[in-house]
């Protein structure tokens, strides 16, 4: 059994570095590329949403490197991804590709959950392992989600333009090569270490902008045309709420356990929006009104054509942006999407920040064009 | 003077009518139901309605705006789930919020959660807290919730096929071609005449029986949908999937119409799963019309034209083999 995964931002660092552990035998499938969505286009039927094409994608290219197994996330609905692997087994099938896709999770109860774990664990003993593996995991994901959080600060400051980025894709080989949890956590320490010494702009104020909207399109950064990185190099600092370590640890690990979970964003999205509806859409609407209480600039949301929770947000934006005074990009993702049109897009939001923060400089109201 | 509540005729309407009507009617209200979809209503939904909504949902709008001035209360409830472990479409969920944000001047909204995910005992709960909403007392609430719900029984089926044909439907169709179509799709857009471009009537006119997902009973629905490893957690797909593989097998249809209206979630997956099982297992022709507001009639006439003419090939010659060759 050769197991794979689909790629979802850095979530192959954390999830190799377990396989490594418990000597499981796996393919990570190359980074998503436009051969992955052109394959996952030819096989997914077109108003299915973006991630499952790229997902299909991953999966045939990780097929033809030798893998037979899938390993993913499940769900209970509403969102259509609680039903991704149905059709994803449908659809290799059909495509004539043999691969078993095993869900990880717990809509039939913990027993099940745990039948379908051992189904991919090595009869070696690893299970005593399991609890140490899982704890260094999840502070592997939590780094690796904070570390790519602090790049996105840095590049809007750095004074010798590709510094960071220079250190960030030789992270990302890195880990392809690094062995392990203990190993991970040693790359992610000398990383830290040399983002730490680059040289900064002393009196940099970059504009900041909250990058909300569904989870894989703000996660993958081949999904969004690495819209944060391209705002670093703009000289703008992106945030993100939603990352990878964020669900699990609110969502399965103090969900799964009943301890107290942050819900910041509910009480912020309340206004807006009543209850959780699915997806992200809470998330979306909730911090959209945190970042406009934190002061930042500006909000870009984004998400997969057809997402149906993102499109109820989207309605509820534009009150948000009017209410609270924060202006309010959506771009909305599929196949078809042309990266220059969607930049032009970017920048002119950006321009307009600009001009609004010095607006706001000159005290005396609006700001007449002439001056 | 009897309080009016209005109810927009879209989506959950065409399922709940029977029941509302006769709740709102036991609480002592009036109700009062929007017309039928005309270009006015759908214009000035898709007007205050996000692009990538869908049809449907654009269309609600339209209805609900319809009723500002003829109303005391519109009922917009939040649709959660109508089913044990199951949901409805996320942008249900979501509409009483949109709603009231977007539509200005509107009376007061009934926007009470329906959701019996967890237990039946939801829609009761639902119903009281409707009755509230009008000021109506728990006890008046569930005895109009019980009558109601027999009046639901009885119709609710069949209400939405009776009342697209009017007097039409207990007259025998004429059948004339002895072929059977199964139309599956979302109540609100097949029963709806003008958004479904009256594809029910047009199948009558060419004397094509028509089966729809009311039709089929929920236990041949669940024998189908227990085909799915996974129970689907929508309420719809579970339904369509299930009596669209029922209908396919039972040897009663000829063809098969999948009814979308464009970018829905819901149907991506299901019509997909339905297309997949369908083409494999069964020797049955299917076509997926999708429907939006910038639908032209002409084209969608066009393709159900070219869909009933292979129909009627395909009956007249199945057992034709050329002697030439």
């Amino acid at each position: 059994m050769k197991i794979t995964f689909p790629h979802l931002g850095n979530t192959y660092i954390c999830v190799k570095s377990i396989f490594d552990d418990l000597g499981i035998d796996y393919v990570i499938p190359p980074f998503n590329n436009k051969k992955a969505l052109e394959l996952g286009t030819r096989y997914v039927s077109e108003m299915v949403c973006l991630p499952l094409k790229i997902n299909i994608g991953n999966y045939i290219q990780a097929y033809e490197m030798g893998a037979d197994t899938i390993l993913m996330a499940g769900g209970c609905g509403p969102c259509r991804f609680g039903y991704y692997a149905q059709l994803h087994q449908e659809i290799l099938r059909d495509a004539g590709y043999d691969m078993e896709i095993i869900t990880l999770e717990a809509v039939y109860g913990i027993r099940d959950l745990l039948g379908r774990v051992k189904k991919i664990m090595p009869d070696n003993g690893a299970y005593v392992k399991l609890p140490g593996v899982i704890r260094r995991a999840v502070e592997i994901a939590k780094r690796t989600d904070e570390l790519e959080m602090l790049t996105f600060r840095l590049r809007a400051r750095e004074q010798a333009p590709g510094s960071v980025d220079g250190i960030y894709h030789d992270f990302k080989e890195n880990a392809l090569k690094t062995s392990g949890t203990r190993g991970m956590l040693k790359l992610l320490d000398d990383t830290g270490e040399k983002l730490g010494s680059v040289s900064l702009k002393p009196d940099a104020k970059p504009l900041k902008v909250g990058i909300v909207g569904e989870i894989y399109t703000g996660i993958e950064q081949f999904a969004s045309f690495e819209i944060q990185e391209k705002l670093g190099r703009m000289g703008v600092e992106a945030d993100r709420k939603v990352t990878v370590s964020n669900w699990i640890i609110e969502h399965m690990l103090k969900k799964g356990l009943h301890l107290p979970r942050d819900q910041s964003y509910a009480e912020a999205a309340k206004p807006w929006l009543g209850t959780m509806i699915g997806g992200h859409a809470q998330e979306t609407v909730g911090n959209t009104v945190l970042y406009a209480e934190k002061g930042y600039d500006g909000v870009i949301q984004i998400f997969p054509f057809s997402c149906m929770p993102e499109i109820v947000a989207e309605s509820l934006l534009p009150y948000i942006e009017r209410d609270l005074g924060i202006p309010v990009l959506t771009l909305i993702i599929d196949e078809m999407t042309g990266e220059a049109g969607y930049m032009t897009r970017v920048e002119a939001f950006i321009d307009m920040l600009e001009k609004r923060r010095e607006r706001v400089k000159y005290e005396g109201g609006w700001e007449l064009s002439w001056n | 003077m009897r309080t009016k509540i209005g109810i927009p005729r879209s989506l959950f309407y065409y399922k709940f009518i029977p029941f509302w009507a006769g709740f709102f009617s036991g609480l002592g209200a009036e109700v009062v139901v929007s017309g039928p979809t005309n270009k006015l209503i759908l214009d000035n939904g898709v007007k205050s309605c996000v692009d990538e909504a869908c049809l449907p949902v654009k269309l609600y709008f339209g209805h609900v705006l319809e009723l500002k001035d003829k109303a005391d209360f519109i009922l917009v409830p939040r649709f959660t789930s109508i089913s044990r472990k199951e949901y409805v479409c996320p942008e249900f969920g979501g509409l009483p919020d949109v709603i009231r944000h977007s539509l200005k001047g509107l009376p007061p909204l009934i926007t009470t959660e329906i959701n019996l995910r967890r237990s039946g005992k939801g829609g009761i709960d639902a119903a009281i807290e409707m009755a509230a909403e009008i000021g109506v007392d728990r006890k008046k609430a569930a005895t109009a919730y019980k009558q109601a719900l027999e009046v639901q029984r009885e119709k609710g089926g069949s209400f939405a096929m009776d009342d697209y044909f009017g007097n039409e439907a207990k007259e025998p169709s004429p059948r004339s071609t002895q072929l059977q179509v199964a139309v599956i799709g979302h109540p609100y857009n097949i029963y709806d005449r003008y958004i479904s471009m009256d594809l029910l009537g047009k199948l009558k006119k060419y004397g094509i029986g028509i089966k729809t997902i009311e039709m089929v009973e929920e236990n041949e629905i669940n024998k189908q949908a227990a085909y799915l490893k996974k129970p689907m957690f929508w309420y719809y797909g579970r339904a369509a999937y299930g009596a669209a593989v029922h209908l396919a097998s039972s040897g009663e249809i000829d063809g098969m119409i999948c009814v979308t209206s464009f970018g829905c979630g819901v149907d991506s997956f299901v019509n997909d799963l339905i297309e997949r099982r369908i083409r494999k297992e069964y020797r049955i022709p299917l076509i997926i019309m999708t429907i939006d507001e910038h639908s032209g009639e002409a084209g969608f006439n066009t393709r159900l034209e070219a869909f009933v003419d292979m129909l009627q090939w395909r009956r007249a010659n199945e057992n034709y083999i050329s002697t030439s060759g």
